[in-house]
């Protein structure tokens, strides 16, 4: 167990050669391979782990793909798909260490189902079975954990990051771990939407990264949207593949072809999309026959809550829908990796999961199920592993007291506080620009430019007057993450001026082969953006 | 969003108060734990599955109260009712073995 000291503000104070944040699955798989590798480590979330963050209220596939010659060549097909962005190696040796921890999930006895001819399917893990699974097995590892922690601000020594600091928000009392290494597993920017998992997820590691001198990259990429019965936090497209869609007078909406619609999933939420702009929009899950309805119902129960809950049947009735937005959950946008071990180029600093950008997996496509659930299988044990050893190797340092903290917006306004501001009306400011389907899902850039004043403007008042007290603060801090990450996003928005998988510009509509790479954005109030040095698309070639 | 906690259920065993990750309830001293902070729940079900007696109720709605009452939940039999349909009971994990997910996927 670490170390345990009262301060004189009776704060509690630990000390761990390991700060994991975040309590989703790849903050767990960090914490699991952090500790194996002997290192003493605190996990500390701003919810509870099992419950936090998109997994654990989902059942979600996993890209699983068995070693074998195969492998290159699934690889690259899906490479294929990402917008010429995504990096074949990273692909590569993700789906290699995602299938290792499947297997160790099997080997710990995680009760997966079984195939026909009684092999275990291990490429789907439910996620409340799984996170709570997790909760059992990071605990086993001897991992201290913190629920109702959560992090307000990193803490530097000037040379490395040394910790963080924040507040146990169910006793009102501040924390601070002072560690050797700390793994960013915060998950994404979700922006507040009311989808599964998404109170936890805004940004906040994004904007604790920015402070301590991380970049970020695909921050151009929240325009994917998720369908769900309408005012439903149901964001889970799979049943919409075997359904019929119309408008409020009943006609159908057709496809690209001109046939009726009849999988309103993947590349066609774009027709859903421009008639959920136009008025309502129904569907009827239709097209699944009884044997597909059977599964559908026991293999995604969570889908159909809704349903039962209202009184509908929605294989005969029609219901109304609508597309929540994601963020850069099933966006692709996050803290830049520089290294195999996920550093971030901050010494001491890791990131893992949503929180990292999943551009070099996914490009300028979604990543949102079975590849995001496998970056976070994969990306959590690197990052543990990679925080392992480089708290090993500064071992023997003393801590020191007077280490700096990094919070600035939303703890500490440049200019005088206003009450006036308040944390709710800054993000239903940030809301109004990033999450309307006629501004993100299809942009242009002149909506653009006007998004961006207004956030430039959202921001001032973040930077310059946001401040909370105690427990508040963490609203505060939530919203100054939102505000960056709104910033980041319209801005690298408008940079790209090309479409490009879910940054779809209707002013520039096609690939532009000048920008067949990453977009780097560096510094917090004033960033700049930078094309990534390596041209993706020839390395691959 | 969460609406329900039946007094008449409720073990006062707070695991909602610990496992929510939006921190919506609050436990209180000689009774059951209240839904202190609605607004920030995010229709997730998970506290639903963790509770050991199938005291709560989670509306469909997630942009505000619908205003369903105990009674009506009770003769409806939703209390509990995704908790059995994933398998789990009085508060434990169980039924995954039994997901046939992998059907979907292949049909899909």
């Amino acid at each position: 167990m670490p170390k345990s000291q009262k301060s004189a503000s009776d704060s509690l104070h630990l000390q761990a050669d390991v700060l994991v944040l975040g309590g989703g699955p790849s903050a767990a798989w960090a914490a699991v391979a952090a500790a194996e590798s002997g290192a003493k480590v605190v996990l500390a979330d701003k919810g509870y782990l099992g419950t936090s963050g998109a997994t654990a209220p989902s059942n979600t596939g996993t890209w699983c793909v068995p070693p074998g010659d195969n492998r290159h060549a699934v690889v690259e097909r899906r490479w294929q798909r990402t917008g010429e962005l995504a990096d074949p190696r990273w692909m590569l040796r993700c789906v290699d260490t995602a299938y290792r921890n499947l297997l160790r999930l099997s080997e710990w006895g995680y009760p997966f189902p079984s195939e026909d001819d009684g092999r275990l399917y291990i490429a789907n893990l439910r996620g409340p079975d799984y996170m709570r699974f997790m909760r059992r097995r990071v605990l086993l590892a001897g991992v201290t954990v913190l629920d109702h922690h959560p992090a307000l601000e990193l803490l530097s020594d000037d040379d490395a990051i040394v910790g963080a600091a924040g507040v146990a928000r169910q006793v009102g009392q501040d924390w601070r771990v002072d560690a050797n290494a700390v793994v960013l597993a915060t998950g994404g920017c979700a922006f507040r939407e009311r989808i599964l998992g998404a109170t936890g997820l805004t940004g906040d590691g994004y904007l604790m990264a920015a402070e301590a001198g991380a970049s970020l990259s695909g921050m151009e990429f929240t325009g994917k949207y998720t369908l769900a019965p309408y005012g439903s936090s149901l964001n889970k497209g799979l049943p919409f593949r075997w359904a019929s869609f119309h408008r409020e007078d009943g006609s159908p909406i057709l496809g690209p072809t001109g046939e009726p619609l009849r999988n309103g999933i993947g590349d066609r939420e774009e027709e859903v999309a421009r008639a959920l702009i136009d008025g309502p929009v129904y569907a009827r899950l239709d097209q699944a026959e009884p044997a597909l309805q059977g599964w559908l119902r026991q293999g995604q129960p969570n889908c159909f809550v809704p349903y039962d809950r209202a009184g509908i049947d929605p294989f005969s009735e029609l219901f109304r829908i609508t597309l929540r937005a994601e963020g850069t959950v099933r966006g692709t946008g996050g803290i830049e990796i520089v290294s195999d071990d996920c550093a971030t180029g901050v010494p001491g600093l890791y990131v893992a999961g949503d929180a990292a950008s999943r551009e070099i997996m996914t490009g300028a496509v979604s990543g949102g199920g079975a590849v995001n659930s496998s970056w976070a299988l994969a990306s959590g044990w690197w990052a543990g592993k990679g925080a392992s050893t480089h708290a090993k190797r500064r071992n023997g340092k003393a801590f020191r007291s007077a280490a700096q903290s990094l919070g600035q917006a939303g703890l500490r306004p440049a200019a005088t506080p206003r009450a006036d501001i308040s944390a709710g009306e800054i993000i239903e400011a940030v809301r109004s620009e990033v999450t309307p389907l006629d501004k993100n899902f299809f942009r242009s850039g002149e909506s653009l430019e006007k998004s961006s004043e207004r956030l430039e403007s959202v921001w001032r008042d973040v930077r310059d007057h946001l401040q909370g007290e105690g427990v508040e603060r963490v609203r505060t801090r939530e919203a100054a993450s939102i505000a960056a990450a709104g910033r980041w996003s319209v801005a690298a928005a408008l940079h790209r001026t090309e479409s490009r998988g879910m940054h779809r510009r209707t002013d520039l509509p096609g690939r532009s082969p000048v920008f067949a790479h990453r977009l780097v954005i560096t510094g917090v109030d004033a960033f700049r953006i930078a094309g990534a040095p390596e041209r993706l698309a020839e390395l691959a070639s | 969003m969460i609406e329900i906690v039946s007094a008449t259920r409720c073990v006062q065993c707070d695991i909602c108060v610990k496992v929510c990750p939006a921190n919506v309830f609050d436990a209180t001293d000689n009774g059951v734990p209240v839904i202190a902070r609605q607004e920030d729940c995010q229709t997730c079900f998970l506290c639903e599955i963790y509770c050991p007696t199938d005291a709560l109720y989670v509306a469909e709605f997630a942009e505000g109260p619908t205003g369903i009452t105990e009674a009506e939940a009770d003769a409806r039999q939703l209390f509990g009712s995704y908790a059995r349909a994933l398998g789990w009971k009085r508060g434990k994990a169980g039924g995954s073995e039994f997901d046939p997910t992998h059907r979907i996927r292949v049909a899909q």
